[in-house]
């Protein structure tokens, strides 16, 4: 399996390359197209939020299997900023700090088909999605 | 990249080209708002066929340009939303419940020209 593509997260325009080579990379694996535009839009909520309260980060895309050997791809998005004190509150619809609309944790989270998210004040912010390719 | 404004008599027409940046579609809140006022245009089409995701941030700031030329006295017509975007689009939580929308140019010019938008 190739190594992750990682891409550095500083600017709004780093937020489209984050979602097009994910995308590419769904398409290489034959994913559904509405699929595609699913992993595309989460991604662009998770990386959206790297720069809107870390100002910096990461995303890394790579290609995961499951038990039965059915690639999906996995992204996951890192950041060194203030962490989340609240994630039950961040994961809720509606609830933001930072002046949005407070859909992008918990919409990404319906977007993709694992999600799982790593914060701690202070320790930044890791979250790691995955959008298998085949539908179970 | 910046988004081309057309005027086509009392209506303008914004074509999204390419993916947008945030810093795009600010722009684009800006120039519309200023060639509104320029033309004293009463309706404004933004397509958005080129567009292959709207996420929360290009979904609230279309709204948001919705709601700014309203108070202007022009109306708004989103037209062009891709089936799967507005799949990902319910998904995500966004509802454009106050915002025109329209299957496609030619539909959203003949519901400016009909003038009943709400």
């Amino acid at each position: 399996m190739a190594e992750a593509q990682r891409i550095a997260i500083a600017s709004d325009a780093d937020v489209v390359t984050a979602r097009q080579r994910a995308r590419t990379l769904a398409i290489e694996l034959e994913m559904a197209s509405t699929d595609q535009t699913l992993l595309a839009t989460a991604i662009s909520e998770i990386a959206r939020n790297i720069t809107t309260y870390a100002s910096h980060g990461e995303v890394l895309i790579d290609v995961v299997r499951d038990a039965l050997g059915r690639p999906g791809v996995r992204v996951v998005a890192r950041d060194e900023g203030p962490g989340i004190e609240d994630v039950e509150r961040a994961l809720t619809d509606g609830f933001t700090t930072g002046g949005g609309l407070g859909l992008g944790l918990p919409g990404a989270r319906r977007l993709v088909d694992e999600f799982a998210i790593d914060t701690a004040p202070g320790r930044g912010t890791t979250v790691t999605l995955i959008k298998w390719a085949q539908r179970v | 990249m910046a988004v081309p404004i057309l005027k086509q008599g009392p209506f303008l027409i914004a074509s999204i080209q390419s993916a947008l940046t945030d810093t795009d579609v600010l722009q684009l809140r800006d120039d519309v708002m200023a060639q509104v006022t320029r033309h004293r245009s009463r309706g404004i089409i933004v397509d958005v066929t080129a567009l292959d995701v709207m996420d929360s941030f290009v979904s609230r700031s279309l709204r948001s340009i919705a709601m700014m030329t309203r108070l202007r006295g022009a109306e708004t017509v989103i037209v062009g939303i891709q089936p799967e975007v507005a799949f990902a689009m319910v998904q995500l939580g966004m509802s454009f419940e106050d915002v025109q929308t329209a299957l496609d140019l030619e539909e959203g010019l003949a519901l400016l020209q009909a003038g009943d938008l709400g």
